[in-house]
């Protein structure tokens, strides 16, 4: 293997601002992407806290102006959306570990990820600017919602904070869009010796699925928030009923774009959640196949589910039905990966470290979301349900449960390769039991708000809510807790200095990362390794 | 933290004795949230009932498959963990269960399917109009019109907390109710002025955008009277949280009565709107400027 003689890279190996600011490495690069999301996961949760403790209570305490909450959610979404998941699944532990586990000495064009990660920092620049230029009028910030519906994006906030925020999402979406061309290119061309596409790792199966949707849905939203702009300051009127446009032409476009995003968040941490099955079962994955094609077809059916999400947006009723029918349709893929994870285990040799600890989180959280999306794609019991607290309920049991989760199982499961320390079991667990008593206190009783009627994005809700959403944000405050405890942890990890083996988890981790030392050379496979 | 709790207690306290002084106490709970509600209100139309009794259906089945699931991990967890099992099989493949765990889900969907369906075409199968309102969104209230009336029109504004007379409940009661009849078929025209906003009655089981430019039409058919809650179910800016809608069925009398009052009451009543827009476009031009 190729291990031993990939240490020889030393003839280009820059330092500072060099290396990191002109970075080429896909691993320094990657390394970039986890801190970033981890700057932009603070900043979500904080704003979290900041919604949950005005929901607190009934009545208004912290937030004087509502706007301001407003700008909380908006901003709470999209930096969730854009600043954490996606920079830390898809570029983070895609730029780090995809060339390794397939072999590659770096990804197919370094210079393009260089640019896909520097478009990241101005873009949240150019989002917490929106927070402090005049929004709506006699506001600062935008409100919209990370949907940004018009005309409420429109004529519904006049002031330059919509247009530093549509900004931030265009080169957002420029960055996925480069490194989404980057990983099909390298996972395409790059894979060494032998390695056939029917026998390529499943996370690197998610990753490029995901730069697949990402490529085609990504320059929708780009069309919707330049029409947006255009409506905004160039007097056309896509979105402007005066002028001969239509609102609901910038929800279909949008959803276009935003349901694909949605496997977008959610795919990679599939694939990295069956390594994690795999070796921690010290059995190979159940279903291989089955595995890779299901999240294919869930990443095409996405494309044709969009309008679940405008049910009562006044489409036609066989528009809702054919949207019925086709939403129930991704049900079945998901019910084939959550049982070839538990065919998976099933026989196994299960040892349960830190990683194979969250991706149980994962399946049971990721099962308790899904199956209330089953219920949500009925579009009868959505007109029940719509813009509710059981929509807030379900999209965050399959997002910030489901993938959160995957991402911290990935985390603690690639942590010893990236940094070559261990990480310490017991703040480990003690990170995931808060964060599984936080969430889920957090989020149940959020069903039954729903259910009962509180619409989502309210700054304050008729007093009869108050007992679920007391409960609801001590919940987040448990959660919020244990962000700290993570922190804590990697710190703990580097001042510990506990040297990391080059394969920590035995034998039933067999994908090629493992065969490298821990932490890799900065470049590796300088031999190509040779798959039988 | 005990402050929250204290809170609540009062908030409940509050609330019961609210529905103690209030005149009508068979309505306290029917129309609007009670506290620690776990499911759907209850539901005063043929559709809002069919949707409870689907949505029921549904929770059962999806209970069952979480716990099913959950039952599966647990099991695992404890026959195949490294203790129990220190030799892991290599059983990678198993044709059968493959075919049964694609095509089991798809059987439920299709058994969730039909009674679906049912209720959402349900849903669309208009009868015959006794009553039609307009209910146009406006940044942050609702006009009303009564087309079948002249030119009935009033605006809803919410009641703040100091103008909420007992038992009253807070940011849901308005100044003006929608008022219909009870046991009549009730058609609701729905449009807005300037953003997105969405009609709402939970106990009705009815919710539709409110868009700009377009009118979309639903109904319903209140069996019981009384006053039933909804609030503004799409993001519609800085007082979203604040532009209630209450809806009061009454009998065929009591309307006929409100009917003739209302025509002389909102004749003459300067709408509040004029007052809201131009507070809007003084706060614009200050931007702008």
């Amino acid at each position: 293997m190729a291990g031993k003689s990939a240490a020889a890279g030393h003839h280009d190996h820059p330092t500072g601002l060099k290396r990191f600011l002109f970075s080429t490495n896909h691993k320094d690069i990657g390394s970039m992407y986890l801190i970033f999301a981890m700057i932009g996961g603070i900043v979500g949760v904080l704003l979290s806290i900041g919604m949950r403790l005005e929901l607190q209570e009934p009545g208004m305490q912290y937030f004087s102006d509502p706007h301001v909450f407003n700008v909380f959610t908006t901003a709470h979404g999209l930096i969730m959306v854009f600043f954490m998941i996606m920079p830390s699944l898809f570029g983070g532990f895609g730029n780090w570990i995809v060339p390794l586990m397939i072999g590659a000495p770096d990804m197919a064009f370094p210079r393009l990820n260089n640019i896909s990660f520097w478009l990241l920092p101005p873009a949240l620049l150019l989002l917490v600017i929106s927070l402090f230029v005049p929004g709506p009028p006699g506001g600062f910030g935008v409100g919209a919602g990370w949907t940004v519906y018009a005309p409420l994006s429109t004529s519904g906030s006049p002031g330059p904070a919509m247009d530093f925020a549509i900004l931030a999402l265009h080169l957002a979406g420029a960055s996925s869009i480069l490194s989404a061309i980057n990983f099909i290119t390298t996972i395409f061309n790059m894979r060494a010796p032998g390695m056939t596409i029917h026998k390529m790792p499943l996370f690197v199966w998610s990753i490029l699925i995901t730069a697949f949707l990402l490529l085609l849905a990504l320059p929708v939203l780009a069309g919707a928030i330049t029409m947006l702009l255009t409506d905004r300051n160039f007097g056309t009127t896509f979105f402007d009923v005066a002028g001969g446009g239509d609102p609901l032409l910038f929800q279909h476009l949008f959803w276009f774009f935003g349901h694909p995003e949605v496997y977008i968040i959610i795919l990679p941490g599939f694939g990295l959640i069956s390594h994690v099955i795999a070796t921690f079962s010290h059995k190979p994955v159940f279903g291989y196949l089955g595995m890779a094609y299901a999240m294919v077809a869930i990443g095409v059916v996405g494309f044709v589910v969009w309008a679940h999400h405008m049910y009562t947006a006044g489409i036609s009723l066989n528009t809702q039905a054919y949207f019925v029918a086709a939403t129930m349709v991704i049900a079945v893929p998901t019910g084939v990966k959550i049982f070839s994870w538990i065919a998976t285990m099933w026989g196994g040799s299960i040892e349960f470290k830190t990683p194979m600890i969250w991706a149980f989180g994962f399946i049971f959280l990721f099962t308790v979301g899904g199956v209330t999306g089953v219920v949500l794609s009925n579009a009868g019991v959505d007109r029940g349900l719509h813009d509710t607290y059981y929509v807030v309920a379900h999209f965050h049991y399959v997002l910030s449960l489901g993938a959160t989760f995957a991402l911290f199982a990935g985390w603690y499961y690639w942590f010893p390769k990236i940094t070559g320390y261990m990480y310490s079991e017991f703040i480990g667990k003690l990170h995931f039991w808060f964060t599984f008593v936080g969430v889920n206190v957090a989020f149940f009783p959020q069903h039954f708000l729903g259910l009962a009627g509180m619409p989502r994005r309210y700054a304050d809700y008729p007093d009869a809510f108050a007992g679920w959403n007391y409960v609801s944000s001590v919940g987040s405050y448990i959660s919020g807790f244990a962000v700290l405890i993570f922190l804590y942890g990697i710190y703990h990890a580097f001042s510990r200095k506990e040297k990391a083996a080059d394969n920590p988890w035995g034998e039933g981790a067999t994908t090629l990362e493992w065969t490298l030392s821990s932490p890799p050379p900065f470049h590796q496979f300088e031999r190509l390794p040779r798959i039988k | 933290m005990a402050n929250g709790f204290s809170g609540a207690r009062i908030c409940a306290a509050f609330a019961a004795s609210a529905s103690f002084f209030s005149t009508a106490p068979a309505w306290a709970q029917l129309g609007q949230p009670r506290d620690w509600q776990l499911g759907f209100q209850e539901g005063v139309t043929p559709i809002a009932r069919q949707m409870i009794v689907f949505h029921d259906f549904l929770l059962v089945l999806i209970t069952v498959i979480t716990l099913f699931v959950l039952a599966l991990l647990v099991y695992v967890a404890l026959r195949f963990n490294k203790k129990a099992n220190p030799k892991p099989s290599k059983t990678t493949h198993h044709t059968l269960l493959e075919v049964a765990w694609t095509v089991v889900p798809i059987l439920i969907l299709m058994v969730i399917a039909v009674p679906s369906f049912r209720l959402l075409f349900a849903q669309y199968d208009f009868p015959e109009a006794d009553v039609t309102v307009k209910a146009i969104g406006n940044q942050w209230y609702w006009t009303y019109e009564y087309p079948d009336n002249g030119d009935l029109t009033f605006d809803a504004v919410m009641l703040e907390d100091d103008e909420l007379k007992p038992g009253q409940p807070r940011l849901l009661a308005t100044d003006n109710d929608v008022v219909v009849p009870v046991n009549k078929n009730v058609h609701v025209l729905i449009t807005a002025s300037d953003v997105l906003h969405n009609w709402t009655v939970p106990a009705f089981g009815v919710k539709v955008d409110a868009v700009p430019g377009r009118i979309i039409r639903t109904w319903f058919r209140a069996e019981k009277t009384g006053i039933f809650y909804g609030q503004c179910s799409e993001l519609c800016g800085q007082r979203h949280a604040f532009m209630p809608i209450a809806v009061r069925v009454v009998t065929e009398a009591e309307y006929a009565i409100w009917l003739e009052k209302a025509k002389k009451e909102f004749a003459s009543a300067p709408s509040g709107k004029d007052e809201l827009a131009s507070k809007n476009a003084s706060q614009l031009a200050e931007l702008t400027r």
